[in-house]
């Protein structure tokens, strides 16, 4: 069997592509029934038996018949290309995640900076949805995008450097590498193995613009941000996009904390248990979302600056001294 | 493997577009996206000697005026915000005195 | 051959992108023309096997550079820059000769000189930790001293950003507050202004 590297690269990344994109289709379901049994409903039901499994595919085909509308003053440009900017590196960020040994589609040796890099580039989207739609809801919820992201970008960087740290490696294979054994995940680890995970999450919430950190997209100011001129299929685009960054968090949050791919069972189990932690970790987030209120601009901001950014500066000093004193895990 | 005398004419090209856009431009902030083309097309030439040579010191360079530029862009969005609150103009043409 | 291929495309893109940052007149497609200039230059890195750099180019300029820009660019909506005829127009077209002149010039110096020494082969692209190696030894002081220079110009930013005293901007308010306090005058004609 030779196949060109090319070749063989364009299978992986098409086939992971797929997977993303179903995964991430019915993530949207799982977060629906799980907000509604937070609430005491029983949510979508009708679409397919049992229990509406054929919802997302129905919203995806109402949004694919629905008309395409560019409103007239909008940059035109901008505004069509906004949603493919947005979604790209949202789905590049899985290109670095190996889902099992051997299983990814590229383990760079800087596979983390890769995804922290790649995710950065999402406000450059959000920028020109905001800003070609040429409506001042639009520009304000993407001149409070840039804001929040500023800020949360820092203490999220901070937070998933402490197991790089630990580890003394950027690779994501060696970082999964080093949460072998007993208690050897390093949300496990002493004190700050804790404290890192909970600013990641933290951080990663307003990164993802989550309620309470949702101000870009505050329905009762904002009616729906950056995307409230967007219909039909770039809705669309938009939406996975959002959900697809939301998964691939999930998926380095239980990456660097949970252990990846390390679980009971013989290895083929790897990618399910993987799965697994990535789908607990967005369950974290979305039981966040669905439990708090939305806090005020100069209140997320504050947060940021003033407490997770010096918290999560100060942990990276303390995990320094920690690997400093031989309590790394470096190869 | 691509020469490296590529990339230089590139580098070349790039720092030439740069350097006309500060010279022609009125609006601040365009010119100062220009200097950030100069200073890109300079990393690039250093980049690419630091790949003949094989060794990494261009690109510790490289990251040094990374974080410069950084330095350089911020200070330099703070003085044209303050300079347009107080003038509510924008243009280099106006912002020929050295007071306000 | 494919290389070639490769490098010539993301040339001519870069090439592209910095042209229209320069002659148009749009500041926002300015800024987005200059990302997609710096995201080729990063492209280039890759090619060049500086790995490292590559991201950083990507994290320093689009997540960091990019977004003050967009933000400033966001904060002085309602300047009308360069509209109407430029006054000085016959001295700014003095710079195409001169441009011309600065473009020979460096081709000429830079790759008539680098004909003569051959290349000793390419880097090694697993790098980073050399870099990393480099830059907390040989290049600590310069290293430290950036972070004191990064310091500084944080400290003069918030210094130069902050509302001066007196003025009817609220006091310690966040940075929302500011950029729309000084969006406001123009409020009542928003889309207008826009463009």
């Amino acid at each position: 069997m030779s196949v060109p590297p090319a070749v063989s690269m364009f299978i992986a990344a098409f086939i992971l592509l797929n997977a993303i994109v179903g995964v991430v289709t019915y993530i949207t379901l799982l977060e629906r029934k799980f907000a509604a049994r937070m609430q005491s409903r029983i949510g979508p039901y009708y679409v397919g038996w049992p229990h509406g499994w054929l919802q997302p595919i129905a919203d995806a085909v109402k949004l694919m018949i629905k008309e395409d509308i560019v409103p007239a003053p909008a940059d035109r440009a901008v505004y069509n290309l906004a949603p493919l900017v947005f979604l790209v590196p949202c789905m590049l960020v899985f290109a670095t995640i190996p889902f099992a040994p051997g299983l990814g589609v590229a383990d760079l040796n800087i596979g983390v900076l890769f995804f922290l890099a790649v995710s950065a580039l999402e406000i450059v989207g959000l920028f020109m949805g905001g800003w070609g739609s040429n409506n001042k809801y639009a520009l304000l919820s993407a001149m409070r995008a840039v804001n929040q992201i500023i800020s949360y970008d820092l203490p999220f960087i901070f937070a998933a450097l402490v197991p790089v740290l630990l580890t003394g490696s950027m690779q994501m294979s060696a970082i999964v590498g080093a949460q072998h054994g007993l208690a050897g995940w390093f949300v496990l680890y002493p004190v700050i193995g804790q404290l890192a995970f909970v600013a990641y999450l933290i951080a990663a919430l307003a990164a993802e613009n989550r309620v309470p950190f949702d101000i870009l997209e505050a329905e009762s100011e904002l009616i729906a941000g950056f995307r409230v001129e967007y219909s039909g299929m770039k809705f669309a685009l938009i939406q996975l996009g959002e959900y697809a960054h939301m998964l691939g968090t999930s998926f380095l949050g239980a990456l660097l904390f949970l252990g990846g791919w390390l679980g009971p069972g013989p290895a083929w189990l790897g990618p399910i248990w993987f799965l697994l932690k990535a789908v607990f970790v967005f369950l974290i987030l979305t039981w966040v979302r669905w439990s708090f209120v939305r806090i005020r601009v100069d209140q997320i901001l504050a947060i940021s600056w003033k407490l997770l950014l010096p918290a999560t500066v100060v942990l990276l000093l303390a995990t320094g001294f920690v690997v400093a004193a031989g309590g790394g895990r470096g190869l | 493997m691509i020469p490296e005398s590529w990339y230089l004419a590139l580098s070349a090209v790039l720092f030439t577009i740069g350097v006309v856009g500060v010279v022609i431009r009125r609006n601040p902030l365009v010119i100062f996206m220009s200097i950030e083309l100069a200073l890109n097309a300079a990393n690039l030439a250093l980049v690419a000697f630091g790949q003949r040579t094989g060794s990494p010191d261009g690109q510790a360079l490289v990251f040094f005026v990374m974080a410069v530029a950084a330095a350089e862009v911020a200070v330099g969005l703070a003085i044209i915000v303050a300079i347009f609150r107080v003038r509510q103009r924008l243009s280099v043409d106006e912002l020929s005195m050295m007071r306000w | 051959m494919m290389a070639r291929a490769a490098f010539l495309v993301i040339a001519g893109i870069a090439v592209a992108a910095a042209l229209a940052l320069v002659l148009r007149r749009n500041t926002v497609h300015g800024a987005l023309f200059l990302v997609v200039n710096l995201g080729c230059v990063a492209a280039l890195y890759l090619m060049l096997g500086a790995i490292f750099l590559a991201a950083a180019q990507i994290i320093v300029y689009a997540g960091a550079i990019m977004v003050l820009f967009v933000f400033a660019i966001m904060v002085l909506i309602p300047g009308k820059e360069e509209t109407g005829p430029d006054p000085r127009r016959t001295w700014r077209l003095l710079a195409a000769p001169l441009g011309g002149a600065l473009l020979l010039e460096l081709i000429l110096l830079v790759v008539g000189r680098t004909a003569a020494p051959a290349p000793t082969g390419a880097a090694p692209s697993d790098n980073v930790a050399a870099i990393g190696r480099l830059l907390f030894t040989d290049y600590l002081l310069p290293f430290e001293l950036t972070s004191v220079l990064l310091l500084a110009a944080m400290v003069g930013v918030l210094l130069l950003a902050r509302s001066r005293e007196g003025s009817a901007e609220p006091q310690g308010a966040g940075p929302e507050a500011s950029v729309r306090g000084s969006a406001k005058p123009q409020g009542s004609e928003p889309e207008a202004s826009l463009r």
